[in-house]
């Protein structure tokens, strides 16, 4: 059997698509690239979906958590205490179970009790509260002047809070965000192993690197392959929020535009 | 535990709860904190040992130890640490048995890897064939503990290799006029004024670790997590004294108000510590505690 025979079997493995017995025995390289590969898939759904639609829940609870109100300040404050402040393995296991009981009193949530809405959400929710307070401290570094310079244009508002605060906002906090997006990416390698089941053995890529692994006994082969492609993914990610950094800083002089660095500091 | 557990048919209500919270399976789950704060003690001296040998063997003028030092450092970057951790423990598990079979087994013939199996002679296995469970466990723990401080001590190389950046290179360049050797000023110099810059760094580190403790359950380790899992299912009648329902939810919201409240008693300690070190120091913060005072 050839390597394209195997590409042709596995490459859409993880969502269903083509062969559906898993390899068992004599197993090759190829075999696993095109597995491994295959449930990058995965990753790339959470990790996208995730940063997309927690984007906006992120923005929304930065400019709560900013608020004078108590009322709109407080829930913030605890939404993002919570979910920073506990494991994001304990997160999983937590809602998984929690969607489990949801789901005998109320069939409306069965989805939530699989991968692809569960963990989705749980991501949406953590990836929300970390990027929470990274825009919550760009928003509090933004200059005085800026603000000052619109108060004496006349903004306020939402021209004011859409033309001045938020790009400045989103200019400041962008390095700290991309890391946030790496290590969201990274972070959805967790959701196998944390309670909720992978149908069908259609899992992530750490899930078939794992699955390697135990049938080998020899871990030197799918981690390395699982290292490639996420250091190819993280790449991806600087390459792609370098573009948007770049047109955010457009205007600034090149010695003053703020420089993305790779900062290794979150297990969630 | 209490005297009056031995009908828990006839109790309800709290005095239910009281047996139920004591049993012996429980007590197995309020040790196993233990094993997580074990394991907390354990990793983070180890793990700074790791990181400052990182981050001095980085900054050392010694080319090919200087590019070991940027890779160990670099290892942690573009990869998921719960690949590292998965791959660890079965890697050094390996590493540890065929360095044993290399020794103990020298005219042993055979492949070590045949297809699929890992062999190797029988005096080299670790734990011994013939051990009794806790070597098992101890060894388990070992190895998830060494696991944890080589992925950390790439974290804490990182933050040490910045701190020791961050020191003023007037400092090295005056201990370089006052005639001190290399090593003079790095030892004198440089290690004791790097902690100021490298504190912010590793509290954080600490917080980081604490919430990675979880994933001591991928490990083989019989932890909280797995504690939780195994007392919270549905429990019949027939195998237990105290039946109930699914209560893995439950178990798992007092796992995370747990590592809620230790975050939050870490963060206000390490506040704290930072305040009491930038005391007097000629930084944005030693000037606002100074103005503050006044």
């Amino acid at each position: 059997m050839s390597c394209w025979d195997t590409v042709a079997d596995y490459a859409l493995r993880s969502v269903g698509i083509g062969e559906r017995l898993l390899p068992r025995a004599d197993f090759t390289i190829c075999q696993q690239i095109t597995l491994i590969g295959s449930g990058m898939i995965w990753n790339i759904y959470f990790g996208v979906l995730a940063l997309l639609s927690g984007f906006f829940l992120a923005t929304a609870l930065a400019m709560a958590k900013a608020a004078h109100s108590p009322l709109l300040r407080k829930p913030a404050e605890w939404f993002i205490f919570v979910f920073r402040g506990s494991p994001l393995f304990i997160q999983f296991f937590f809602a998984y179970f929690l969607f489990l009981s949801l789901k005998g009193v109320f069939p409306v949530f069965s989805p939530l009790t699989s991968a692809w809405a569960g963990a989705l959400v749980v991501l949406f929710f953590n990836t929300s509260a970390y990027s929470a307070e990274i825009f919550y401290g760009a928003m509090q570094s933004i200059p005085k002047g800026d603000i000052e310079a619109a108060d004496a244009y006349g903004m306020s508002g939402w021209p004011r809070f859409h033309r001045i605060i938020w790009p400045t906002m989103l200019r400041l906090a962008w390095p700290a965000y991309t890391n946030e997006a790496i290590f969201l990416f990274h972070a959805t390698a967790l959701v196998f192993f944390s309670g909720f089941p992978a149908t069908q053995q259609m899992g992530d890529a750490l899930y078939y690197a794992n699955y390697f692994a135990d049938k080998t006994f020899n871990p030197f082969i799918p981690y390395p392959i699982l290292a490639c492609y996420f250091i190819a993914l993280t790449l991806t990610v600087i390459g792609l929020f370098g573009t948007v950094n770049r047109r955010l800083n457009r205007h600034l002089p090149q010695t003053q535009r703020g420089k993305i660095r790779l900062r290794p500091m979150l297990v969630r | 535990m209490f005297s009056y557990c031995s009908e828990p048919d006839a109790l309800s209500g709290l005095t239910w709860l009281s047996c139920y919270l004591t049993t012996g399976k429980h007590t197995s789950l309020y040790l196993s904190f233990g094993t997580v704060l074990t394991l907390l003690a354990i990793t983070a001296p180890v793990a700074l040992v790791f990181g400052f040998g990182g981050a001095s063997a980085a900054r050392s003028r010694f080319a090919p130890l200087s590019w070991l030092g940027k890779a160990y450092i670099g290892i942690v970057r573009g990869v998921p640490d719960i690949a590292f951790f998965l791959f660890f423990v079965i890697a050094l598990d390996q590493g540890f048995e065929w360095v044993r079979h290399k020794i103990k087994c020298p005219d042993w013939d055979q492949p070590i890897r045949q297809g699929n199996d890992f062999v190797v002679c029988a005096a080299a296995k670790l734990p011994l064939g013939d051990a009794a469970q806790w070597v098992h466990e101890v060894y388990g723990f070992l190895l998830a503990v060494l696991t944890f401080s080589i992925i950390f001590g790439a974290f804490a190389a990182n933050v040490l290799y910045g701190a020791m950046q961050a020191v003023p290179r007037a400092q090295i360049e005056t201990a370089e006029a006052y005639g001190m050797s290399h090593r003079q000023a790095f030892w004198r110099i440089l290690v004791p004024q790097m902690w100021v810059y490298a504190l912010p760094g590793l509290s954080n580190l600490w917080m980081v670790l604490i919430k990675a403790t979880p994933l001591l359950f991928l490990l083989g380790v019989e932890d909280i997590v797995y504690w939780a899992r195994e007392l919270g299912g549905t429990k019949t009648p027939k195998f237990t004294d105290y039946p109930h329902g699914d209560w893995r939810m439950w178990y798992f919201a007092a796992l995370l108000i747990f590592y809620l409240l230790f975050t939050k008693v870490s963060e206000v300690v390490l506040d704290r510590i930072m305040r009491r070190l930038t005391r007097g120091q000629a930084t944005m913060a030693g000037e606002a505690q100074r103005k503050a005072a006044a």
